[in-house]
C-alpha cells in the first residue's frame, strides 16, 4: 500500500458567533494517497469547504481548529509555524476557488499571476515558468495557448478563466490541490470541458486532490472515494463505485434520490384555446446590441412553460420584455387575449398585478431592512387594499400556504432565514397578488438540491390549487424534466426548437438540444469517459457549440 | 549630544530590543504561536509602544515637578494624560452604569459597546444637557461684561486667576466659562440644524438622481460639480458677505442666512455619497419587484431605498456634522459667522488666540483659547466614536 500522502484525524473546528465558539466541523477523519482524488459533498453549511481549507492548516477569519491533525507528508499542519506553511503552501498544496472571475487579480495578466508562485517559491525562473504556463494552457486544452496568457481575467469566458486557475494551480507541480466547487458556477456545457481537463492533468501528474462540490454527478465523475458531510458531521465514505450502487446511510441515499420528483406530462394543449401569455415575434436590444429576434411561443392556462438555454441566450431578456422592463423593438405581447403596452410604465395596476415575477437571488429580491411581514403584506395592501387585522390574516394564510409557522416567521427579517426559507417568501409575495401568471427566473439554481426540490414540489402544489401558468427559466435539464409541460430552448436570442416535455426529451433533436442533453452529467462514475469517447476530446464544450 | 545621533542610537536600541524581546518571549513561552509567528516588526512594534508609554508617565511625573520652569514646560501634556485618564475612567463608570441601568434593551447594547463609544454618548448627552439648559447652568450671562478683564484660567489667586470666574475672563471682561457653555447652544444647535438641512436636499435629490437617471441625473451631477469645483470656505465666505449686505442689521437673518449657505454648500458631498449608494441599491431585484408592482418614486425613495442607505448615510451624518461645526467656527473665526455678542466658540478662539504667545512661560495664560477649541475638538471625537460605532454594529462586522 502507498504511502499516505494527506492525513485528517478528528478534526474539529469552532467558529465564533455572537461571543461564544460554536462547533461547525464536529470530528472528520480522512486520508489520501498520492495521486488519488476525494470528493467531499453536502449541503451549504455542511462544511466541506471549512475542512478543505483546513487541509491546508488554514482557517477563515473567526475559526480556529479545535482539535485533532492535519499531517501532509509528515509535518503537522495544525501547529506548523508560519515559515512552515509558506513553505508548503502554493508550493506543494495548492487551491482552485470557487469563483475564478473573484478569485484572479484584474490588474494583471493571467501568466504574470501564473509565475507568481514558482518563481516566489524558487521552483522555476520566470521564463521557465512562462514557457511551462504556455504548456500547461495547451495541455488544459485552452484555445491560442502561446497567447492567452497575455490577456486580463476579463478577456477570457468563465470556463477558461476557471481552466486557467487550475494551470495557476499546477504551476508549481504540487502534491495536492484542493478544487472547491470549481464549475459550479459554469454552464452545463462549459463544465464538461472544465471536469475533462482538471481530471486529465489530475491523472497525467499523479496529483492527489480534494474535490468539493454538491453536484453527486459531478463528483461521480472526479473522485476515487467520496465522502458525505451533513452539518459538521461525517455521514459515511466509500469507494466512489460502492457508494453510487450501495449507499448505507437514509441521508445519502435521500440525496441519491432527489433527482426522481417528476409530474406526468399533462395533456397536450387544444388548439383554438386562447393562451394566458402569448409572446409574438419578439425582438429586443439592449442599445444597439440586439439580443432577441423573433421570439414567439404561447404560455396556456395551469401549464409550465421551461425556457432552457445557456447564459446569454436570452432567457432572463425574454422575461424582461414580458414584464415590460425591456420594452421590445418588435413584436407584441398578449395577455388573455389582450395586448399588453410594452412599457411596464404604461400597464395598469391590475395588468401589473397578473404577472408576477420570482427571481433567482432571493437574497438581492427581498429588501434586507423589512421584515417579512412587511414583505409579504405590501401587495396586499397595495393591490387587494386590505389593512389592520384582515392584511395579517391574508399574509398568515399566505405562509401557511408555503408551509411556513406565521407566528414564527412574521417578524423575521430575511436574514434571519435560509436560503430555501427566502425563497419561499419570495413565492408568497408573488402569491399575494393573487396573479394568474408566474415568471420563474432561475428561482431553484441557488439552493441545494434537498431544499431546490422541496421548492418545486411546492410551486407543482400551487399550480394544481390556484390553476397558475408559470414560465419557467432555467439552465438546468434535472428541473426541467421534473416540472415543465413544455420546453422553449434559446440560442443566442433565438428559439432553436419548442414542444411538449415528452417529445423533446425523445430523440430526433435538434443538435443544440442534444448536445445540452448529453452535457448534463449522469450518476455513472463513466459518463465523462464515454462521453469524451463519444465526442472525441476536441469537440467538446465551446468548441462544439462554435461549430454549430 | 547632536540630536540626529540621539535618534540614530535610539532606534538602534529598540530594534535591538524588538530582538531581544522575541528571542526570549519564545523561550520563555516554550514556543508559543504567539512569539514564533511574531515578525520582527511587531516585536519593535511592542518595544516601541512600551517606550513611549514609559516616557509619557515621566513626563507626567515632570509636569509636577514643584520647580515651576520644568512644570510649565510639560503643563500641557500633563493636562492631556490627566484629561485622558479622566475620560476613559468616566466612559468606563458610564457604560457600567448603562449595564445596570435601564430596559433590557439597552442594557444589551451597553455589554458589547466599546468605551469608545460609551464615552462618545456620555460626551453627547453632556453637550446637549448644556446646550438645552445653558441658561440655568452659566453662572453669569452671554453679554455681561463683570468687572476684571482677562483674569487668568485656573481659579488661583497666586497665579492670577480669581475662584469666581473658574475659567478665567475675557479681554473686556466677560466670564468665559458662561461664554463657553452658551457658545454650546450657539454653535452646536445651528450646526445641528445645519446638517440635518444639509442632508435632507442631499440624500433626496440623490436618491432622486438615481433612481430616475438621464437628463434629470445629468442636470444635477453637473449642478454639483460647479459647486464642488469652487474652494467651499471661499465660497462661502464669499455668500456670506453678500449675505450680510443683505442682511443689513438683522443679525438672526443673517444666522439664518448662514445655515442655508453652509446647508446648500455640504448638501453637494451629501448628493454625490447618497447617489452612489443609491445606484447600488436600485439595481437590486427588489427594487424592481418594486417598479413592477406599480409603486410610486417617494414610496420607491422613502421605503426601499433609504432603510437599506442609512448605514453609510449615518456615517457621512457624523463627519458632515463635524466638517459644518468646523466651518462654522472658521466663519466666525474670519468675523462673518455668529454675530457678537453671541458667544461661539470659533469667535472665541479668535479674540483669545494671541495668548498662545504665552505657552512657553505662562501655560495657565495661554490655555485660555484652547478651552474653546477643546470643545470644539472634544465634540467632533464624540460624534465620530459613536458613528464608528453604529457603522460597525450595522455592518455586522464580527471582531
Amino acid at each position: 500500500m502507498a504511502e499516505q500522502l494527506l492525513k485528517v484525524r478528528g478534526l474539529k473546528i469552532e467558529g465564533r458567533s455572537d461571543e461564544t465558539w460554536n462547533q461547525i466541523v464536529n470530528g472528520v477523519d480522512f486520508e489520501l494517497k498520492k495521486g488519488e482524488v476525494i470528493g467531499l459533498i453536502g449541503e451549504s453549511g455542511a462544511g466541506k469547504s471549512t475542512v478543505g481549507l483546513a487541509a491546508m492548516g488554514f482557517t477563515r477569519d473567526g475559526c480556529r481548529i479545535s482539535a485533532g491533525e492535519v499531517e501532509f507528508d509528515g509535518i503537522n499542519l495544525v501547529n506548523a509555524s508560519a515559515k512552515v506553511k509558506r513553505e508548503l503552501l502554493g508550493k506543494r498544496i495548492a487551491y482552485v476557488a470557487q469563483s475564478a472571475a473573484a478569485s484572479f487579480n484584474p490588474a494583471h495578466r493571467l501568466i504574470d499571476q501564473h509565475t507568481e508562485a514558482p518563481v516566489q517559491h524558487g521552483v522555476m525562473s520566470k521564463a521557465e515558468s512562462e514557457a511551462d504556463g504556455m504548456e500547461l494552457y495547451r495541455k488544459l486544452r485552452l484555445p491560442d495557448p502561446e497567447n492567452i496568457g497575455f490577456r486580463y481575467p476579463h478577456q477570457v469566458s468563465g470556463g477558461q478563466l476557471q481552466r486557467a486557475m487550475t494551470a495557476m494551480a499546477m504551476s508549481t507541480r504540487p502534491d495536492l490541490i484542493i478544487f472547491d466547487e470549481p464549475t459550479t458556477a459554469l454552464d452545463v456545457t462549459t463544465q464538461i470541458e472544465v471536469l475533462a481537463s482538471i481530471r486529465e492533468i489530475v491523472e497525467e501528474f499523479d496529483t492527489a486532490a480534494i474535490y468539493i462540490t454538491h453536484d453527486l454527478a459531478v463528483v461521480a465523475q472526479m473522485a476515487d472515494k467520496i465522502k458525505v458531510l451533513l452539518k459538521g458531521d461525517e455521514v459515511e465514505e466509500a469507494d466512489t463505485r460502492t457508494m453510487l450502487s450501495d449507499p448505507k446511510e437514509d441521508y445519502t441515499k435521500s440525496l441519491w434520490a432527489v433527482r426522481s420528483f417528476q409530474r406526468p406530462q399533462k395533456p397536450y394543449v387544444q388548439t383554438g384555446q386562447t393562451p394566458v401569455v402569448s409572446v409574438s415575434n419578439v425582438t429586443a436590444a439592449y442599445g444597439k446590441v440586439p439580443v432577441l429576434h423573433d421570439v414567439s411561443f404561447d404560455i396556456h392556462a395551469g401549464r409550465t412553460v421551461a425556457v432552457v438555454g445557456e447564459s446569454g441566450s436570452g432567457k432572463s431578456t425574454t422575461a424582461r420584455c414580458i414584464t415590460g422592463l425591456l420594452p421590445p423593438k418588435q413584436g407584441h405581447i398578449e395577455f388573455d387575449g389582450e395586448a399588453l403596452p410594452l412599457d411596464y410604465r404604461k400597464r395598469n395596476k391590475m395588468q401589473l398585478r397578473q404577472a408576477q415575477m420570482i427571481y433567482q437571488m432571493a437574497d438581492t429580491a427581498l429588501n434586507p431592512r423589512k421584515t417579512i411581514g412587511e414583505l409579504i403584506g405590501r401587495p396586499v395592501q397595495f393591490y387587494m387594499g386590505l389593512t389592520g387585522k384582515e392584511k395579517r390574516k391574508r399574509v398568515d394564510s399566505l405562509l401557511e400556504e408555503i408551509e411556513l409557522e406565521p407566528s414564527v416567521y412574521y417578524n423575521r427579517l430575511p436574514s434571519e432565514l435560509s436560503g430555501g426559507q427566502k425563497q419561499r417568501i419570495g413565492i408568497a409575495r408573488a402569491l399575494a397578488a393573487e396573479p394568474k401568471f408566474i415568471i420563474c427566473d432561475e428561482v431553484t439554481s441557488a439552493l441545494d438540491q434537498l431544499v431546490a426540490e422541496g421548492i418545486l414540489k411546492l410551486l407543482a402544489k400551487l399550480q394544481d390549487e390556484l390553476g397558475l401558468s408559470y414560465m419557467f427559466i432555467t439552465h438546468d435539464l434535472a428541473t426541467v424534466k421534473s416540472i415543465a409541460d413544455e420546453v422553449v430552448v434559446m440560442k443566442d436570442g433565438r428559439v432553436v426548437e419548442q414542444g411538449p416535455k415528452d417529445d423533446m426529451f425523445k430523440p430526433p433533436h435538434h443538435p443544440y438540444t442534444d448536445l445540452l442533453l448529453s452535457s448534463v452529467p449522469e450518476m455513472d462514475p463513466d459518463w465523462l469517459t464515454n462521453l469524451l469517447k463519444e465526442r472525441g476530446v476536441d469537440n467538446i464544450g465551446d468548441a462544439a457549440v462554435g461549430k454549430m | 549630544m547632536n540630536i540626529f545621533i540621539a535618534i540614530v542610537l535610539w532606534l538602534a536600541a529598540i530594534a535591538a530590543a524588538g530582538w531581544v524581546f522575541r528571542f526570549v518571549g519564545q523561550k520563555v513561552t516554550g514556543n508559543k504561536p504567539l512569539f514564533r509567528d511574531m515578525s520582527y516588526g511587531v516585536a519593535v512594534g511592542y518595544i516601541l509602544a512600551a517606550v513611549l508609554l514609559v516616557w509619557l508617565g515621566w513626563s507626567y511625573v515632570l509636569s509636577r515637578s514643584p520647580d515651576q520652569t520644568i512644570a510649565n514646560k510639560y503643563f500641557f501634556l500633563g493636562k492631556a494624560v490627566e484629561g485622558f485618564l479622566l475620560f476613559a475612567a468616566s466612559a468606563w463608570a458610564f457604560r457600567i452604569f448603562g449595564r445596570n441601568v435601564g430596559s433590557a434593551g439597552t442594557r444589551k447594547l451597553f455589554r458589547s459597546m466599546p468605551l469608545t463609544a460609551s464615552f462618545g454618548i456620555l460626551t453627547i448627552i453632556i453637550y446637549a444637557i448644556v446646550a438645552i439648559f445653558a441658561g440655568a447652568i452659566a453662572p453669569y450671562g452671554q453679554e455681561e461684561i463683570l468687572g476684571a478683564a482677562n483674569v487668568v484660567p485656573g481659579g488661583n489667586p497666586a497665579m492670577g486667576g480669581n475662584p469666581d470666574y473658574p475659567l478665567g475672563t475675557d479681554q473686556i471682561g466677560r466670564d468665559i466659562l458662561s461664554r463657553l457653555i452658551y457658545g454650546a447652544q450657539n454653535t452646536v444647535g445651528i450646526a445641528f440644524a445645519t446638517t440635518v438641512l444639509a442632508f435632507l436636499i442631499g440624500a433626496t435629490l440623490g436618491f432622486l438622481a438615481a433612481t430616475l437617471g438621464g437628463w434629470l441625473d445629468q442636470l444635477l451631477s453637473r449642478a454639483v460639480d460647479v459647486l464642488m469645483a469652487i474652494p467651499s470656505l471661499i465660497f462661502a465666505l464669499l455668500l456670506m458677505t453678500i449675505a450680510s449686505a443683505w442682511a443689513g442689521s438683522e443679525k438672526g437673518l443673517l444666522t439664518f442666512y448662514m445655515v442655508v449657505i453652509i446647508a446648500v454648500i455640504d448638501s453637494t458631498r451629501v448628493f454625490r455619497l447618497a447617489r452612489a449608494v443609491g445606484l447600488n441599491i436600485v439595481v437590486m431585484d427588489y427594487i424592481e419587484a418594486a417598479k413592477l408592482r406599480g409603486e410610486g418614486m417617494g414610496y420607491l425613495i422613502f421605503r426601499e431605498i433609504l432603510p437599506n442607505a442609512t448605514a453609510p448615510l449615518l456615517a457621512e451624518f457624523g463627519l458632515r456634522f463635524c466638517f459644518v461645526f468646523l466651518t462654522i467656527a472658521s466663519l466666525s473665526f474670519l468675523g462673518v459667522g455668529i454675530q457678537p455678542p453671541l458667544a461661539d466658540w470659533g469667535t472665541m478662539v479668535r479674540d483669545l488666540a494671541q495668548f498662545i504667545n504665552f505657552a512657553a512661560f505662562a501655560p495657565q495664560v495661554a490655555s485660555a483659547p484652547l478651552l474653546a477649541a477643546s470643545a470644539i475638538a472634544l465634540l467632533t471625537v464624540a460624534v465620530n466614536f459613536v458613528v464608528d460605532w453604529m457603522l460597525h454594529k450595522s455592518s455586522g462586522l464580527k471582531e
